[in-house]
């Protein structure tokens, strides 16, 4: 019985079939890089190697991390890229449009069946598509990039399976900060998450991009999700091409072993998850009367248009409770003006949301924009580690858009339920 | 031949590259490998020399100087009951040689810190001198083996492309 990650690796290797240990190289179908691990790190690589990269077409470059540039040394970063784009003839090049892991779905350029490498830990976003991806550093993406090639060692599957249906007002952010309070941000072993059951088909198909994206957290090496009707219809929609075989790779065999985790969405209450981890997560409810500085809305995991228009139901007839700065960076320009064209931002802003450029933000701290000293925020994005997104005694807790925006309101950690019901 | 640095603690990518350091050059970086448990390696650790690990030797950040370090150190392999996927790739894709011990650490009480060993590379063999015994190790595949006796991906690119 072959699991669906044995069969995207066999198809990338060229093999009839393929066992866990097995040690395989695999063609590429899609390299993505990113202004800030890419062109600046792997150019020196290539050089060296006297190589151009493999396949201009099946490179896609982003520039999310240092957008907007703020110094001479993030132009030249900027500059780099350009440059090097230019010079390898490379057509997928999306500059200032929004963050890699959303912009790159949302073009279509990732189907079922793929295999798929991206220089960034977050990567695994893609297997929500029924393809691989996973992440790389510098060096083995330059490899990747010379020869369109890669080994893996064939990884068993971790079946996560969220039986019922989420309560209103729970989302698959909450499905994940569970996750990570339950098996550990090691949990994953480096093996491939398979998510499946009645809540997880349910999901849209961004709310999907956002458990896979999270299998970073759980140190697993991809995040999978069997293909279905919505996977398609996103694909279509994205003007993606969609193979004809694609309803091949609706696979949920289990490992002989059969490795699965049981969990019952119906009862699952919207989660936080408290400094310096994704794994301190509980009911959000513990951590009432928590006050907070900081309100933000962003990254790759928590601002895409579903998050936005989450948001947007809470927020909406309300404002922002004084004292508190509700930050708000959509995940992509597309999703900014789906947004905008369903008036989800003129409700955001009327709340009283400052807008920031579609990009990785306050996320990792890579721009001008930071959390200050002892400054508490309460975050849609995936990481809460030590002095990630500013001063290394600023706070994060994590959480769903909906608890974001209900704690905007009261100015403390807040179920969102509570404030929604009553 | 060299000596066994034996850990029973987990050893995590920044104990291995302390954040502190990360923005400094290699060699600096290196000289403060490890000392969170074991002040004293960075400084007698010799070229040859095999560590000795347990569960999830790497685990945590995806970033490559923490094989590089271990690399740079003159470490002739990493022996671990089990490694942190990254870690695993990065220590390949530098020309770290790793290989799993098929067993718990508390099988082997002759894998003593401080013992002489030396690694049978090819036979996927550590080899304990003083008690004249081999203990195998799971072998590294082919392709895995080629790759590290090249140096890591870099050279062996280098070679494949037959560059310089
Ligand atoms: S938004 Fe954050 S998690 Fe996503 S790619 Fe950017 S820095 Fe990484």
């Amino acid at each position: 019985m072959t699991t669906l990650a044995q069969k995207l690796i066999a198809d990338a290797a060229g093999r009839e079939n393929v066992a866990v240990g097995d040690v395989v190289v695999c063609h590429v179908s899609l390299a993505m890089i990113h202004d800030s691990g890419g062109p600046r790190r792997v150019k020196p690589i290539l050089e060296k190697l006297n190589r151009k990269v493999w396949d201009a077409e099946r490179v896609v470059v982003v520039t999310d991390h240092y957008v907007p540039v703020f110094d001479d040394q993030t132009r030249a970063i900027q500059k780099l890229t350009r440059d090097w784009v230019y010079d390898q003839e490379i057509k997928n090049f999306y500059e200032e449009q929004g963050i890699c892991h959303v912009v790159v779905p949302e073009n279509g350029h990732i189907v079922p069946g793929m295999f798929c490498v991206g220089g960034d830990s977050h990567s695994p976003t893609g297997g929500a598509f029924g393809a691989y991806m996973f992440g790389v550093g510098a060096t083995e993406m330059a490899g990747v990039l010379a020869t369109g090639e890669i080994w893996v060692k064939v990884p068993k599957t971790i079946m996560i399976e969220w039986r019922n249906s989420l309560s209103p007002l729970v989302t698959a952010k909450d499905m994940m900060l569970k996750t990570c309070r339950s098996i550990g941000l090691g949990g994953g072993r480096y093996q491939a998450i398979q998510y499946a059951g009645q809540a997880v088909y349910n999901l849209s198909m961004q709310e999907r991009m956002t458990m896979s994206n999270m299998a970073a957290e759980l140190g697993a090496q991809a995040g999978l999700i069997a293909p279905d009707e919505i996977t398609a219809g996103y694909i279509k929609n994205a003007g993606g091409r969609l193979p004809e075989d694609w309803q091949s790779y609706r696979i949920e065999t289990h490992d002989a072993d059969g490795e699965a985790l049981r969990f019952d969405a119906a009862s699952l209450a919207p989660q936080i998850a408290a400094p310096h981890s994704p794994a301190n997560a509980d009911d959000a409810e513990a951590f009432r009367n928590i006050p907070l500085d900081i309100a933000y809305i962003g990254a790759c995991t928590g601002a895409k248009y579903v998050d936005l228009k989450a948001a947007a139901t809470v927020l909406s007839g309300r404002s922002v409770a004084k004292g508190v700065t509700l930050k708000v960076a959509p995940a992509s320009l597309l999703d900014q003006k789906q947004a905008e064209a369903d008036g989800t931002m003129q409700i955001l802003e009327e709340a009283g949301a400052q807008f920031l450029p579609t990009s990785c933000g306050i996320c990792a701290g890579y721009g001008t924009d930071r959390l200050l000293e002892d400054q508490v925020c309460l975050s849609s994005t995936a990481r809460n580690f030590r002095g990630r997104m500013g001063a290394a005694n600023s706070k994060v807790y994590l959480a769903s858009p909906y608890t974001v925006a209900a704690s905007a309101i009261t100015g403390e950690m807040t179920d969102p339920r509570h404030l929604m019901e009553g | 031949m060299g000596r066994l640095w034996k850990f029973e603690e987990t050893i995590d990518t920044d104990v291995l590259a302390p954040g502190p350091y990360m923005n400094s050059p290699l060699s600096e970086l290196a000289r403060h490998c490890l000392e969170a448990v074991r002040p004293e390696f960075a400084t007698s650790v010799k070229v040859g020399d095999v560590l000795l690990v347990g569960e999830d030797m790497g685990v945590g950040s995806s970033r490559e100087q923490a094989a590089e370090v271990l690399k740079y150190l003159g470490i002739q392999a990493v022996v671990a009951t089990s490694f942190a996927g990254i870690f695993y790739r990065n220590a390949i894709n530098l020309g770290l040689p790793v290989f799993v011990l098929p067993s718990y650490l508390a099988d082997f009480p002759q894998l003593k810190d401080g013992a002489q060993v030396s690694v049978d590379f090819d036979g996927a063999k550590l080899k304990l001198i003083d008690f004249d015994k081999d203990i195998n190790l799971e072998p590294l595949p082919n392709f895995l083996r080629d790759l590290v006796a090249d140096g890591g991906l870099v050279p062996h690119l280098e070679k494949r492309f037959a560059v310089s």
